[in-house]
């Protein structure tokens, strides 16, 4: 039963204590409890919280996982990775959608249910995967599509299918000292507080452990910048947002070593003096919700969150989790604050800095999941150990998340500076064509460079490793990341909003077979406006995958080519398309026929 | 002696504190510009004012200006990606001249005009975007809507209203107006509101008044836009 929308607001209001900064997650939990954000429950919220209807309306717009229109008691999407798709996701998409008897993206006349696709929902190495009311299930085949249409028809409450559905597994392949090393709750942060906060920060640069989430930033000067700003209050922020596709390591930790990160966390706390963390939890991984939970409050009862920790006079600190709502711009760390303040996911302009103005203006620490769990083994061990491990840029290990076409897809941790090689023979991967590192705005690495090591000397990533054998067209891998980017940007800026789109339409160009060199050269010119005149990162690399595959494989473009100068990407007969549907008619006909054969 | 940095070759003074287009706005200086206007705050969206300085492209309306720094704005690079992102603000929406009442007072359309836009060069998305004539005084055509921000950002922070504000994502990116039915007749406007006069483009459009000046008569017919002072200024007072 749907409980009234009215209370469920109120009810969400009362949880996050009326703070208009909590807006995304009174939205997200309406949402939750009654399917889709009702005019009403819009009411209760601009009333209460005192905010203008446009702007509750703007930040519900914003996030793919919020609706203000009924969409289906049961919201079926289909995680649209190149990963996903190489599982066979289309094809099972297709099945659910005529086992159900419905049109993808349409919600089904009688308000059951609605199917479509979202971006990567980091569950790679165990697809095809799907959120069902924005619970993940993994390894779709036909057998478990069936299996849910019968559910869903028979109206199943999602809490009791089969449990096995939404099993996650962690798939750890090779562990090193982070994923091999014991957490003891409390272990590292007694280590850092008996040498002295000024000494744990020296630690930490010591260490010269750099930022896990891509940037490579130094955590230790992040830390003291941070420290060192002016301002009423200091925060740290969990950057657990993963919307890169490829990755999932940040979901693993989180699964198996939450202690390790809210310990780092908690580190943070010690070295900035900040009082307040947050944990961004990305929206698709909502699963982890009520496990997180439950160590953040066996940290408070242990003494390790809350006020004075570990007994020491003053050291107050707690983490409260926010959890997404499908925006992959808000890993950026000021969209992300935006998000966490309850607005729409913009990036703001820089400078200034997170550093110092971040969370409500203040010092902010934005940091990724891994960073924080690494900074424990330099509490614990030393920054001198730390800083031995990997290589002279890259210090420490790696976790690499593999995926695509390989045997044993998971998780892997090693010492910066490993060869892609090695990685492929430990994943058990034949006859490799290329690998893409770091996800779509990462790099495209084909087989005659397998010799190239991870690390920030050479290839940077922030974990995703995803393998395509020689069975791939690397066009469409290209492809599938150009979507994501149009899907993805957050309509801010001119280049990024208008660019990728007009990009996805010339690869689709391309794809349709009416390709020629002026597309390329069209696109080349797109790549430059978008990485020069784009706001934020993820306008500057929507280019990236598309000229790395034209650089590394042309042949898969030249194929493509329909003309050598110039073809129109119009096709008359296709436009008809929607006439056909529209008289039911697909008769020869109804089609302009192409001249040669008439 | 004031500080000054360096604008294709002429000094620009500036006072600690402003961007680079705040004080060439000031001096005089033309940059091309579609989302800034000299009493707003600077939102940096648009991206039509980009410069180089330093070696890197950079929107000149929200990068604070630096004694001695060296800016490039008019160069056929930079006028050339300027031109593709004015095509693309021109394929986004739908956007037909002739039939404008804003011709020649539009910005978008003369910047289009100064840059030597001749077509639209990319394909056109022609999105689906209802007119709204539903207020006795204002009516708003969202087909020309550029989600400059600078209505949002006048009815806000002048009119204390929140009138407008941004709703979607992406190129579903679109103008919202602030009441129960999304109707601006519902909303709180009126036509004496800064935000109802600020739209560079024409979207916010006063009723009965359309032709009052003639076209060919209008603010960028007599000079290009580059040559005007301050066209907000002399747009807006009508
Ligand atoms: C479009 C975009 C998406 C990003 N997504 C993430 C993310 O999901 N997780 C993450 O840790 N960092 C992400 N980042 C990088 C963050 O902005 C930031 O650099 C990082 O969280 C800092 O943490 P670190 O120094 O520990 O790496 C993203 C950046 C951009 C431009
Ligand atoms: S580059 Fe893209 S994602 Fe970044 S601000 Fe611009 S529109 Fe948004
Ligand atoms: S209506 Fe006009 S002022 Fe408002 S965002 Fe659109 S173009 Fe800018
Ligand atoms: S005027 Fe600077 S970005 Fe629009």
């Amino acid at each position: 039963m749907t409980p009234d929308p009215a209370e469920a607001a109120a009810t969400a209001m009362a949880r996050h204590r009326h703070d208009p900064h909590e807006l995304l997650q009174v939205l997200r939990e309406v949402q939750e409890s009654c399917g889709w954000i009702t005019p009403e429950a819009i009411d209760c919220i601009q009333a209460r919280l005192g905010l203008p209807r446009s702007k509750i309306l703007g930040v519900a717009t914003f996030y793919s996982f919020l609706h203000i229109n009924p969409c289906g008691r049961y919201r079926i999407l289909f995680s649209d990775n190149i990963t996903d798709r190489m599982l066979g996701n289309q094809v099972l998409l297709d099945r659910m959608c005529r086992n159900l008897w419905i049109e993808r993206g349409k919600v089904s006349e009688d308000g059951l249910v609605s199917v479509d696709s979202t971006s990567c929902t980091g569950l790679c190495d165990q697809g095809p995967a799907i959120l069902v009311n924005g619970i993940a299930i993994t390894r779709l085949s036909e057998a478990r599509v069936d299996e849910i249409c019968d559910l869903v028809r028979e109206q199943i409450p999602v809490g009791d299918w089969p449990a096995e559905f939404f099993r996650v597994d962690e798939n750890i392949h090779r562990r090193d000292v982070l994923l091999g090393t014991p957490w003891l709750p409390g272990a590292a942060l007694q280590a850092a507080m008996a040498r002295g906060t000024e000494a744990l920060i020296g630690e930490m640069k010591a260490s010269r452990l750099r930022g896990r989430g891509g940037a490579g930033f130094p955590a230790g000067l992040k830390w003291q910048a941070c420290r060192d700003a002016p301002g009423k209050a200091r925060y740290l922020v969990c950057n657990a947002d993963e919307g890169e596709p490829g990755n999932f390591k940040d979901r693993v930790l989180l699964a198996t070593a939450a202690d390790a990160v809210i310990e780092g966390m908690t580190l943070g706390a010690l070295a900035t003096g900040a009082w307040r963390g947050f944990i961004y939890l990305r929206g698709e991984y909502r699963f982890l919700l009520g496990h997180l939970e439950g160590v953040l409050e066996r940290r408070r009862a242990a003494g390790l969150l809350g006020e004075s920790i570990l007994g020491r006079e003053g050291f107050d600190f707690d983490v409260a989790i926010h959890v997404g709502a499908g925006a992959y711009v808000c890993g950026e760390e000021s969209a992300l604050i935006e998000s966490l303040e309850g607005k729409r996911g913009t990036p703001r302009n820089r400078p200034p800095y997170p550093v110092t103005h971040g969370y409500l203006g203040q010092p902010t620490v934005v940091n990724n999941v891994e960073t924080f769990a690494s900074s424990c083994l330099v509490a614990l061990k030393g920054g001198a150990w730390y800083a031995d491990i990997g290589t002279r840029e890259s210090s420490g290990t790696k976790l690499l998340c593999v995926s695509g076409d390989c045997a044993r897809p998971g998780i892997y941790e090693y010492p910066f500076g490993v060869e892609v090689r090695q990685v492929l023979e430990d994943c058990g991967a034949r006859k490799t064509k290329a690998v893409q590192v770091s996800g779509p705005s990462g790099a495209c690495v084909p087989a005659a460079e397998f010799g190239r090591r991870i690390g920030f000397e050479d290839l940077p990533t922030a974990g995703a490793l995803m393998v395509f054998d020689e069975s791939r067209d690397m066009f469409q891998v290209a492809r599938n990341f150009v979507h994501f980017f149009a899907h993805e940007s957050c309509g801010f800026c001119t280049p990024c909003r208008v660019g990728t789109s007009l990009l996805t339409q010339m690869m689709d160009k391309l794809a349709n077979g009416h390709g020629s060199p002026y597309d390329f050269a069209e696109i080349e010119k797109m790549n430059l406006i978008l990485q020069s005149m784009s706001h934020c990162g993820l306008g500057h690399s929507a280019c990236n995958p598309v000229l790395t595959t034209i650089a590394k494989f042309r042949p898969a473009y030249l194929r493509r080519l329909a003309h050598e100068e110039f073809e129109p990407a119009f096709d008359l007969d296709r436009a008809l398309g929607a006439a056909r549907q529209m008289t039911g008619r697909d008769d020869p006909a109804a089609h302009v026929l192409p001249e040669e054969a008439t | 002696m004031s500080a000054t940095f360096l604008l294709d070759g002429r000094a620009i003074p500036f006072s600690e504190g402003q961007t680079i287009l705040q004080a060439a706005v000031a001096a005089g200086a033309y940059i091309p510009h579609l989302c800034f206007h000299p009493d707003f705050k600077p939102h940096g969206s648009c991206k039509v004012c980009t410069v180089k300085v330093g070696g890197r492209q950079s929107a000149s309306c929200t990068t604070a200006a630096a004694a001695g720094a060296v800016v490039e704005s008019d160069t056929p690079a930079i006028n050339a990606e300027r031109l593709a992102l004015v095509q693309m603000l021109f394929v986004e929406g739908n956007h037909f001249c002739p039939s404008c009442e804003k011709s020649g007072d539009c910005k978008l359309q003369a910047t289009a005009c100064d840059l030597g836009m001749v077509s639209p060069h990319f394909d056109h998305f022609f999105p689906d975007r209802p007119v709204d004539a539903s207020h006795p005084d204002l009516l708003l055509d969202f087909n020309r809507c550029i989600l400059c921000s600078l209505c949002v950002r006048a009815s806000r922070d002048v009119d204390g209203k929140n009138a407008f504000a941004l709703a979607g994502r992406g190129l579903r990116t679109r103008l919202i107006v602030n009441s129960r039915t999304g109707r601006l007749v519902d909303s709180d406007v009126s036509a004496g509101d800064r935000a109802v006069h600020v739209c560079p483009v024409g979207v916010i459009l006063p009723k009965r008044r359309g032709f009052s000046v003639p076209l060919g008569r209008r603010v960028f017919d007599l000079k290009p836009i580059s040559a005007v002072a301050d066209a907000s200024a002399q747009i807006e007072e009508r």
